[in-house]
C-alpha cells in the first residue's frame, strides 16, 4: 500500500510539472489569441528557439544559468521582430489567413534551424546539482531538475499573475482583451502593446522551450506536437484567460500523465493482460481530448470564459 | 492517311527506342527520413548508399545509375505515397531504404503488387517474415525480433531475475517486446507502450520503474528518442540502480548527444564499426574519411543494400526486366556485407550473428561502440515458418 501511495506521490509530481510546462507554453498563446485575436500555429516555433537558443548560449558561456538568461532575451527579440515583420500585417483579418501565414512561419522557422544548427539536433547538459534525484519525503526520489521546473514555473505563474492583474500594463492587457477600439480610442499605442504582448508570449514559449531542453535535447519540430496539446488547454480554460490556462494546464497534465500510468492496471482489472496492453496506451493518447470533448459540452466558452468575447 | 499513319509508326518506334535507352541505366528509388528529429538517421544511409556507389564507380551492375531520393518525414501514409509515385511516375527498378516498420507495411503492398523488387535496409517488421512474406523483398537488415532476443539471451547470462519493459507503440516496438519475451527466461514484471512518436517525456514511465524495482530494464527507442530517454533515465537517478539493455537506442547518431550518460550501457546489433573483415574496414575508413563522422547500422545496411542490388543486376548483366533471375541472384547474398557473410532464409530475412555492443570511452576522450562477445550465431527469426515461400 505504501509503494503505491509513494508512486501515485511521484505521478502527481510528474503530472504538475507537465501542467506548468504546459501553462508557459499556453499562457503566451491564449494572451496573443484573446488580445489580438491572432491565431498563431508559430508558437510552437518560439518553443524551439529557446531550447536552441539556451543549448547554444549555455555552450558558449558555459553556464546554464547564463544560457538561460541569454536565450530568453533572444526569443524575446524573435518574438517582437516576428510580430513587426510578419504578424502585423495579419491583424483584422480571417483566421484562416492566419493559420495560413504563421503555419508558414513553422516551415521557415524549422527550415533555419536546419541552416544554422544542423539536422542532429543539441544537447544541453545540467549542472551536476541538477542532474540528481533528491528524496523529498521518506523513500520518495525525485529528479532534482524537473523539482526546479516546478518552483521555477510557479514563480512565473504568480509573476505573470501579478503583472496582469497589479498593474498599469496588465490592467491595458486585460483591457485590450476586452475592447480593442476603446483601448486605442483612449490613446494608448495598442501597437506598441501588441508586440510586447507578443514578444513576452514568444519568451514564455522560449522559457518552456529552453526547460524542456536538457529533457528532450533541442530537435527539429520539437514545438508542434506540445503545441496541440497548448491549443487544447486554452480552449479548455477559454481563449484570452490566463488564470483558465494555469488550470486547465495543471488539469491536463495530470490527466495525461496520470491516466498514462494507471490506466494499464485499471484494464487488467476488468480484462485480459493483452487485451489491455493493447487498448490502455491507444485511450491514454486520447484522454485529454475526451477531457476537451467534456468540457466543451458542459461549459462551451471553456472554463473561464473572458467577458466581451 | 497513309501519311497520318506513318508519323503514328514513327512516333512508336521514336517510343519504343526511348524504351529500350531506359534500360541502359538502373532508377532506384530510395526512401527514409530526410526531415524531422530522425533525418539524421536518413542522411547517414543517404551517406551510405553514396558511399557504396562510390566504391562500384557510380555504376549498379556496370550501367549508369540514377538515385531518386524521398522523404516519408517518418509517416506511414507518406511513406506509401512516395512509394507509388516512384513506381507508377519514375519507374524504377528497385526501391530502397524504409527506417520504419510501420512505413515500409504502409508502403509493401503497392510495391510488391507492381512487382518492384524492394530492399529494406532497416525496418524489419514480423508480419512481412511471416504471413506477408514477398518474393520481392529483401531485407539487408534483420527481423525486429531477432536483436532483441539476442539482448534477451545476454539477459539470461548475466543472471537476471525479472525486467521491466519500455518501448514504442507501434509495429516494431511491439516486435521488440515481443523479441524479448521469446528468449529472456525470467519474469516480466512490466510492461510499457509509450505514445509514438510525440511522447518525449517518459516521466510516468520512470515513476513505475522505480515503483517496481526490477532487476533490470530492457528499452527499444531508436533516434532521437533513445537520447531523451537515455537522459530521463540518468536524471531520475536510475542508472545506477537499475541495469539497463537496449535495442537501437545507443547507435552512431545518437551517441554524440548521450555522451557519458550511455557509457556501460550493452545493446545488441548485427553489424559494429569494430567488425574485424575488409568490407567494413574499407568501409568505416571511407566514410569517416568522406563524413568527418562515424557511419551507424543503419548506413552499414544500406551499404549492404547498394550491393546486393548490385549484384542482382550483374547477375543478370543489366537486362533488369529478368525479374526471377534477379531475385535468385538476391538470395545468394553474393557480396561481400560489411558485417561478414550472412545467408538468406526463405523469407528473404538474414540468417546472421548477434554481437554485443559497449560504449565505451577511447584515449582522446572520443565515445565509441565496441564489439564484446557473439551472442548468438547464425540466428534466423521465429517467423519464417509461417512464411509460404519455399
Amino acid at each position: 500500500m505504501r509503494d503505491e501511495v509513494i508512486l501515485l506521490i511521484e505521478q502527481c509530481l510528474n503530472g504538475l510539472q507537465f501542467g506548468l510546462l504546459l501553462f508557459l507554453l499556453a499562457a503566451g498563446l491564449t494572451l496573443v489569441f484573446g488580445i489580438m485575436d491572432v491565431v498563431n500555429l508559430a508558437h510552437g516555433s518560439f518553443y524551439m528557439l529557446g531550447a536552441y537558443f539556451a543549448a547554444t548560449f549555455a555552450a558558449l558561456t558555459e553556464s546554464f544559468a547564463l544560457g538561460a538568461v541569454l536565450a530568453l532575451a533572444a526569443t524575446l527579440a524573435v518574438g517582437m521582430a516576428v510580430e513587426l515583420i510578419a504578424i502585423r500585417k495579419l491583424y483584422g483579418r480571417d483566421h484562416l489567413d492566419h493559420v495560413l501565414a504563421t503555419f508558414g512561419l513553422i516551415l521557415f522557422f524549422n527550415e533555419l534551424v536546419r541552416l544554422v544548427w544542423g539536422p542532429a539536433g543539441m544537447n544541453l547538459p545540467l549542472p551536476p546539482f541538477l542532474s540528481a534525484s533528491v528524496e523529498i519525503l521518506p523513500d520518495v526520489h525525485y529528479p532534482a531538475y524537473r523539482l526546479a521546473i516546478i518552483v521555477a514555473a510557479l514563480a512565473v505563474a504568480l509573476t505573470l499573475y501579478m503583472v496582469v492583474m497589479h498593474t498599469r500594463v496588465g490592467m491595458l492587457i486585460r483591457a485590450g482583451a476586452s475592447n480593442r477600439e476603446m483601448v486605442s480610442a483612449l490613446g494608448i499605442n495598442i501597437q506598441l502593446l501588441y508586440t510586447l504582448v507578443f514578444g513576452v508570449g514568444a519568451a514564455l514559449a522560449g522559457l518552456a522551450g529552453l526547460i524542456q531542453a536538457p529533457i528532450l535535447t533541442a530537435q527539429i519540430g520539437m514545438g508542434e506536437n506540445i503545441l496541440i496539446v497548448a491549443l487544447v488547454v486554452i480552449i479548455i480554460g477559454g481563449i484570452g484567460s490566463i488564470r483558465g490556462a494555469f488550470v486547465a494546464a495543471i488539469f491536463v497534465g495530470l490527466v495525461d500523465t496520470v491516466g498514462r500510468a494507471f490506466l494499464p492496471e485499471l484494464f487488467r482489472l476488468v480484462m485480459t493482460p493483452a487485451a489491455a496492453s493493447a487498448l490502455a496506451p491507444a485511450l491514454s493518447s486520447m484522454l485529454i481530448y475526451l477531457l476537451m470533448a467534456v468540457v466543451l459540452v458542459w461549459q462551451p466558452q471553456g472554463l473561464f470564459p473572458v467577458d466581451g468575447k | 492517311m497513309r501519311k497520318t499513319l506513318i508519323t503514328a509508326s514513327a512516333l512508336m518506334v521514336s517510343l519504343s527506342v526511348s524504351a529500350l535507352a531506359q534500360h541502359k541505366s538502373i532508377k532506384i528509388g530510395f526512401v527514409s527520413t530526410f526531415s524531422g528529429p530522425t533525418a539524421v538517421i536518413g542522411n547517414d544511409m543517404r551517406n551510405s548508399f553514396d558511399l557504396a556507389l562510390d566504391h562500384l564507380d557510380r555504376k549498379i551492375g556496370g550501367l549508369p545509375v540514377e538515385v531518386i531520393y524521398e522523404d516519408d518525414q517518418q509517416k506511414p501514409e507518406v511513406g506509401k505515397q512516395k512509394t507509388e509515385k516512384l513506381i507508377e511516375s519514375d519507374h524504377v527498378d528497385f526501391i530502397v531504404g524504409y527506417i520504419w516498420s510501420n512505413v515500409l507495411l504502409a508502403s509493401f503492398k503497392p510495391a510488391i503488387d507492381s512487382k518492384t523488387i524492394i530492399v529494406s535496409a532497416n525496418a524489419g517488421p514480423s508480419q512481412i517474415a511471416g504471413e506477408l512474406c514477398s518474393p520481392y523483398f529483401f531485407s539487408t537488415s534483420w527481423q525486429n525480433d531477432q536483436t532483441p532476443a539476442a539482448v534477451g539471451l545476454y539477459m539470461n547470462q548475466k543472471g537476471v531475475k525479472n525486467a521491466y519493459l519500455i518501448g514504442p507503440n507501434y509495429a516494431a516496438g511491439k516486435d521488440m517486446l515481443t523479441g524479448v519475451k521469446a528468449t529472456f527466461k525470467g519474469k516480466i514484471i512490466g510492461e510499457e507502450y509509450t505514445r509514438w512518436p510525440d511522447q518525449l517525456d517518459f516521466s510516468a514511465e520512470l515513476s513505475k520503474v522505480r515503483a517496481a524495482k526490477p532487476d533490470a530494464v530492457f528499452v527499444f527507442y531508436p533516434g532521437a528518442a533513445g537520447v531523451q530517454f537515455l537522459n530521463q533515465y540518468v536524471q531520475a537517478g536510475l542508472k545506477s540502480q537499475i541495469p539497463l539493455y537496449t535495442a537501437f537506442t545507443i547507435d552512431e547518431t545518437t551517441l554524440p548527444r548521450q555522451g557519458e550518460n550511455a557509457i556501460g550501457i550493452p545493446g545488441a546489433q548485427q553489424w559494429v564499426n569494430d567488425l574485424p573483415n575488409d568490407a567494413n574496414k574499407k568501409f568505416v575508413a571511407d566514410y569517416k574519411a568522406k563524413y568527418k563522422t562515424a557511419p551507424s547500422f543503419y548506413g552499414a545496411q544500406t551499404y549492404d543494400a547498394a550491393n546486393l542490388v548490385n549484384s542482382a543486376v550483374v547477375a543478370v548483366k543489366g537486362d533488369v526486366a529478368k525479374k526471377t533471375d534477379m531475385i535468385k541472384a538476391m538470395e545468394k547474398a553474393d557480396f561481400a556485407s560489411v558485417r561478414g557473410s550472412f545467408r538468406y532464409g526463405n523469407n528473404h530475412f538474414p540468417i546472421q550473428s548477434f554481437y554485443l555492443q559497449d560504449v565505451v570511452k577511447e584515449s582522446d576522450r572520443a565515445l565509441v561502440l565496441k564489439t564484446v562477445a557473439t551472442i548468438v550465431k547464425d540466428d534466423q527469426d521465429g517467423f519464417h515458418d509461417k512464411c509460404a515461400m519455399k
